[in-house]
């Protein structure tokens, strides 16, 4: 294993964590619920239609954070790389499988995890393996 | 007073998260395909992420599980399910193949989205694409389908 020391960014990265821990700890503490994207937005889509307003008002503060970041300085530059076609393809099996797994990097992979549950360390192995098998193959074997 | 601080505390985590998101480098989805590639020059920033992310949001576990109500007097929903299941395991790993695929989950779609990338667009459009067949299928499958269940961690 090499490590790319070029592009490692601890204490940003570190930051970053910080700020999404103290996310969560709102929504926890002053609403009572879990920030788990996948939830909080396929909720919108779910019946019966209730409590959408909360759910709104955070995926607008998401979409808004780039102009958040802006005024600070910060730039949001996401460098993707992937083709149209991929890009819909694994939008499309990311809402699905969310959906059945119940969560996502959020709420199994941050909010489960600090809670100790089981079932989302479970989650977590299971995407992290995919995510890991996945780039292998991409990168590595079709050299894509 | 509880019908304004909800909608205004909502927003301030979806700010917070968004801009924690930015700062550590995960709304970049090279960034995040450089951390899954283990066999090539590995960046493991997002290790450093999570356990910033867990650290913080671990000790609020700590209050909330004392309380029965919010600081808004709201209930509490934590999840109660602990159980693993079929559906758990490979809607997992199907998020993981399209995460992997894109370097794309759900929130920092969202965040890209509101960059004005068009190409976050369309992974958000075909995410809630993928959503609401979720929601099709779940209200036409009978009881005993092996994907059946109703737990939802978040």
């Amino acid at each position: 294993m090499l490590i790319d020391l070029d592009h490692f960014t601890p204490g940003l990265s570190l930051a970053g964590g910080l700020l999404i821990g103290a996310a969560a700890s709102v929504l926890l503490l002053f609403n009572g619920r879990i920030a788990g994207i996948s939830g909080i937005l396929g909720g919108l889509l779910s019946w019966p239609r209730n409590d959408r307003h909360w759910r709104l008002a955070f995926l607008a503060g998401l979409i808004g954070a780039p102009l958040l970041a802006s005024l600070f300085g910060l730039a949001t530059r996401p460098d993707i790389q992937a083709s149209w076609g991929t890009v819909l393809l694994a939008g499309f099996i990311v809402g699905l499988g969310t959906r059945y797994a119940g969560g996502c990097t959020s709420g199994h992979g941050v909010c489960g995890m600090s809670r100790g549950a089981v079932r989302s360390l479970v989650a977590t192995l299971s995407f992290m393996a995919a995510g890991f098998l996945t780039v292998y193959v991409q990168r590595h074997l079709l050299g894509a | 007073m509880r019908a304004l601080a909800l909608p205004i505390t909502s927003l301030l985590a979806g700010l917070l998260f968004g801009l924690g998101l930015i700062l550590s480098g995960m709304a970049d989805p090279v960034k995040v395909q450089s951390f899954l590639d283990l066999a090539g020059y590995w960046d493991p920033s997002l290790a450093m992420v999570m356990v910033g992310a867990i650290g913080v949001a671990g000790l609020s576990y700590l209050i909330a599980r004392r309380r029965s109500r919010s600081l808004l007097g709201l209930p509490m929903q934590l999840p109660a399910n602990n159980t693993v299941t079929l559906r758990l395991v490979l809607g997992s790993a199907a998020f993981g193949i399209g995460w992997g695929l894109a370097g794309f989950c759900p929130g920092p779609a969202l965040v890209a989205l509101g960059a004005g990338y068009p190409k976050a667009a369309g992974f958000v459009a075909a995410m809630l694409a993928g959503m609401a067949v979720f929601e099709w299928l779940e209200r036409r499958s009978g009881p005993g389908s092996v994907l059946k269940g109703s737990q939802r961690a978040s």
